[in-house]
């Protein structure tokens, strides 16, 4: 690394571009929204900066902050799920043979890289009520409801579709599918990284594959186990579009309120505090994650 | 030692890895005594490593038999075996205390904290480390961290105690010290210890017995001087020091006497008989250290090579094309009259030693009819 | 293969051996992959109700692409796509040079925000964008592809941060010997730059530039804050038609970008174990 003195030229050719750009478009619209969450509509598109605490109070009020409170949840649940499910999803990876490893892992990345609205929709074809999860469920319900009859027990009416969609369920369902590739790649990682002797030593000292998964994998694994957790959670606490098409009337996480603040209720200021809200949760969690970062860091 | 039961003997083991065009490990069968410093010997990808694993349970034989203290380790997982490792890497966990590390595996067997504690002291002093068990692994030096692996091992009593290259990340002064160590450590604690290493070195100071293994075979099994004196093959003659092989036709064979015509070095007499029929194609195995050199035309050369073997026998002239003093010995690349090289070490016993030979001389070299192997394979 | 009869007994380590590992993991790419194959496979379904199997037909790819409003939504989005990772690369190159290369004061504070429109939700930025081009109050009735340039700009903004962070990990493993090589052996700054240092940053660039074309034309939610009434990219028009109603022209244009997907993917992955064997072999 050189003084930034010791080449001006250089520095101002490599410098400017980058920073002007980022200083244009992402941290003057983003000081931009900051104000107007200090601010009061004055007119239809006129927005006075007065300093107000307003819409913050606003955004406390008990429908707001439960909405933040079941974003949270819903992210977090999210979030257990997608680490259940994927840690021996990344465990299996990493141990694959070197004919199957990069299947695997393309089966993984495959979805991450594929149009989220794309799959979003895709799933919306699976659950809808004449779906295909109904239909199978449907034909599984009238092949073999039959059976129920031979051991004695009433046999079932005709099949009721299940609601699948535009429900709590169906946005967790859609959480964890959209986001389940963040947190298998984070995971695969750190798991990958981890000397596998460490492992056999433990087992070689007596412990089972439970107890060695606890004690030795799961400490050494930690800082990836921590970013897979973030990089899943925070898109999910910001999400728009699985709530919005996945999700029934009570489902609405904060991202639909701030979308409705800006689209339809025309109330930018609110909309801005909500958002800017949004961010310090998020910010919050990134810190945490840091500082577990550096602490797992330290250990090592 | 044959009145005793083996602590492992392995049978007829072949380990195959999917895609490997051959065995990693081939038909081999071993029995390794209690109390025995048993050493695997190998070049890289000879199998050793893969035996040793199996031994640990990593590894699954494709077919044989393992067993420890006589009972067959087919299904037991690594978890439950009497024997512990030492790994190459050492793999100590790096978010544990030494002293959590040592007491790792009492912990897991369910031992109370108190004995935890008193044990693990005890191995700490064992491997010198008393008084360093608050250390983080990071803290420690790589001699360090390999003592906390063995303690971690020592600790459990197993039954036998694998190393897996355990010196081979050591710096060269460090390894001659833990050699010796090694070797103490095992008198002391009266443990079996089967070691892998590729170092032949290490191997012949520390060992009891030696499996020298190519190519997933056992290429010999015998005591290291043994092993260097009398190798078995050219593999072993190759690989267990340093040696000049040249191939020829055994033309004299009887039970106190033998000879080869060999084109590349002339007349070779040995004094003993070899296993081998009349006229057949062998290979004589000659070590650097026991070629005596001479200024040409010396009658002592002439003599002295007389005294054991008929004229003209175990004699060869040469000129000087390589040199390089190494202190302690010199060595010299010869190229003998009839072209082949041959190379030679001669001790350095004066301080002026080395100024008796210098490039391009005219040499002549014998050797004693006792030093030659005659090599069937 | 023996289906039957005993298995070759599994090693402590083959995790992935163990069947219960390999139906948890066959679950999960079937849950992944369901819907997609799903989708695709319906496509070619001919019945509008598209449940039922009712024969294959390629009708909905013909309607799909003469389909006006779909097709320009898909040349919008390919056209954003392509001006936004051109433009991003640069940046981003530029970015990750000046941040591993140079001291200067208030790094740190740069480093910070150029790792925020990585980490800051989508919608927020979302927001932040339309307010502020509405501030700019710029035109609005521009001709193509002009009237992209709000959408195309955002999408920078976001992109070009991911390809600084690629570059800049591609970097660390830069020995600085080899520009000093180059410096010794008679190379000027630009010299040493263009022969030695763009090389090795070049997987970086590769790997960023697919990254940027895919978060390009992946996003939604920020071009639904930037987008006019008469710019719409494709994930725009597709969730305004998801909205209304299902239809099997939606298939056939999703299975259409699931292919191209799978093709950005392919060349993405044959380039870089084609990298990875030119390293080895170095």
């Amino acid at each position: 690394m050189e003084d930034w003195k010791r080449s001006r030229a250089l520095f101002a050719a490599v410098a400017t571009a980058p920073l002007t750009w980022l200083t244009l478009f992402f941290i003057i619209p983003m000081g931009v929204i900051w104000l107007y969450s200090f601010g009061t509509n004055a007119g239809l598109t006129e927005i006075e900066i007065s300093g107000t605490l307003a819409n913050y109070k606003k955004a406390l009020e008990p429908l707001y902050l439960g909405i933040f409170a079941k974003s949270l949840v819903v992210a977090g649940i999210t979030t257990a799920i997608c680490l259940v499910v994927g840690f021996p999803v990344a465990l299996a990876i990493v141990f694959a043979s070197d004919k199957w490893k990069p299947w695997l892992l393309l089966g993984i990345m495959l979805p991450f890289w594929t149009n989220l609205l794309i799959r979003t929709y895709a799933l919306m074809a699976v659950l809808r009520t004449e779906g295909y999860a109904n239909q199978a469920i449907g034909w599984l319900h009238d092949r073999f409801g039959g059976l129920l009859t031979l051991v004695g027990l009433p046999a079932p009416g005709a099949y009721e579709p299940l609601h699948l969609l535009y429900n709590n369920f169906a946005v967790v369902l859609g959480l964890v599918y959209v986001h389940l590739p963040f947190m298998v790649l984070p995971l695969y990682a750190a798991l990958d990284r981890l000397d596998r002797s460490l492992i056999e030593a433990s087992l070689d000292l007596g412990a089972g594959h439970l107890r060695t998964l606890l004690l030795i994998v799961a400490p050494l694994a930690a800082p990836g186990i921590i970013s897979g957790i973030i990089i899943t959670f925070v898109p999910a606490l910001g999400a728009y579009l699985t709530p919005d098409l996945l999700g029934g009337t009570d489902s609405q996480m904060i991202a639909n309120v701030i979308e409705r603040q800006f689209k339809r209720a025309n109330n930018w200021p609110f909309g801005a505090a909500l958002s800017f809200l949004l961010m310090y949760a998020t910010f919050i969690a990134i810190a945490i994650q840091a500082l577990k970062a550096k602490q797992a860091e330290k250990r090592r | 030692m044959s009145d005793k039961t083996p602590i492992i003997s392995i049978r007829n083991v072949t380990k195959r890895f999917k895609g490997a065009p051959s065995a990693a490990v081939d038909d081999v069968s071993l029995d390794i005594m209690p109390g025995e410093f048993f050493v695997l010997l190998g070049p890289s990808g000879c199998g050793k490593t893969t035996l040793l694993r199996m031994i640990a349970g990593f590894e699954i034989p494709t077919s044989g038999q393992i067993l420890i203290d006589g009972q067959d380790m087919a299904d037991v997982p690594p978890n439950k075996r009497p024997v512990n490792m030492v790994f190459q890497s050492y793999a100590v966990f790096p978010h544990m205390t030494v002293a959590q590390n040592v007491g790792y595996g009492l912990k897991i067997a369910g031992i109370g904290a108190d004995e935890i504690r008193s044990r693990v002291a005890e191995a700490l002093e064992l491997v010198k480390l008393d008084g360093l068990d608050a250390r983080m692994p990071d803290q420690l030096s790589g001699g360090q961290r390999q003592r906390v692996a063995l303690a971690r091992s020592l600790v459990m009593r197993p039954k036998v105690l694998l190393l897996d290259e355990p010196l081979s990340a050591l710096d060269a002064k460090l390894r001659a010290q833990m050699q010796f160590e090694l070797a103490d450590l095992q008198d002391k604690v009266g443990i079996t210890f089967i070691t892998v290493t590729h170092d032949q070195d290490e191997a012949l100071s520390m060992a009891g017995r030696i499996a020298v293994m190519n190519k997933g075979d056992v290429a010999q099994l015998a005591a290291p001087a043994d092993l260097y004196e009398y190798p078995a093959n050219r593999f072993v003659a190759d690989f267990v020091g340093s040696v000049n092989i040249f191939e020829g036709k055994l033309t004299l064979d009887e039970p106190d006497k033998a000879a080869v015509d060999c084109p590349g070095l002339g007349k070779v007499w040995l004094n003993h008989g070899v296993t081998g029929a009349h006229g057949s194609n062998v290979w004589v195995a000659l070590r650097p250290e026991k070629i005596y050199l001479h200024v040409p035309g010396e009658g002592k050369a002439v003599r002295a090579a007389a005294e054991d073997a008929p004229e003209g026998h175990n004699f060869a002239r040469g000129q000087i094309k390589g040199m390089s003093y190494l202190g302690d010995i010199t060595l010299y690349e010869i190229q003998l009259d009839c072209g082949a090289m041959i190379r030679v070490s001669r001790p350095n016993l004066s301080r002026h030693d080395q100024e008796d030979f210098t490039w391009d001389d005219r040499v002549s070299m014998h050797w004693r009819a006792d030093s030659p192997v005659v090599l069937l394979s | 293969m023996k289906l039957l009869g005993k298995r070759a007994p599994v090693a402590p380590l083959e995790y992935t051996r163990r069947w219960s590992m390999r139906i948890w993991v066959g679950l999960v790419l079937l849950f992944l992959y369901t819907p997609l194959i799903t989708l695709v496979a319906f496509s070619f379904n001919d019945s509008r109700r598209n449940i039922v199997w009712r024969g294959f037909t390629t009708k909905y790819y013909e309607k799909a692409l003469h389909n006006s409003s779909l097709m320009e939504a898909l040349t919008n989005s390919i056209t954003i796509a392509a001006l936004a990772t051109v433009v991003s690369v640069v940046l981003g190159a530029l970015a990750a040079v000046l941040l591993w290369r140079f001291r200067f004061p208030t790094k740190a504070g740069w480093e910070g925000a150029m790792a925020l429109p990585i980490v800051v939700p989508e919608i927020c930025m979302g927001v932040a964008m339309l307010a502020f081009f509405a501030r700019l109050d710029l035109p609005q009735d521009l001709p193509w592809p002009f009237d992209l340039s709000q959408i195309t700009i955002a999408h920078i903004t976001f992109c070009f941060p991911f390809v600084a962070m690629v570059v800049r990990s591609r970097l660390a493993s830069f020995n600085r010997e080899e520009e000093e090589a180059a410096k010794d052996l008679g190379a000027s700054e630009w010299q040493a730059f263009r022969d030695v240092l763009l090389p090795h940053m070049k997987p970086g660039l590769i790997a960023g530039a697919l990254l940027a074309f895919t978060l390009s034309l992946d996003d939604f939610v920020i071009t639904f804050f930037t987008s006019g009434p008469n710019t719409v990219t494709f994930p725009v028009k597709v969730y305004s038609m998801v909205r209304f109603s299902v239809t099997p022209e939606v298939n056939a244009a999703s299975a259409l970008v699931i292919a191209l997907t799978v093709l950005l993917t392919t060349i993405a992955l044959k380039l870089q174990s084609r990298m990875g064997t030119i390293a080895q072999g170095h």
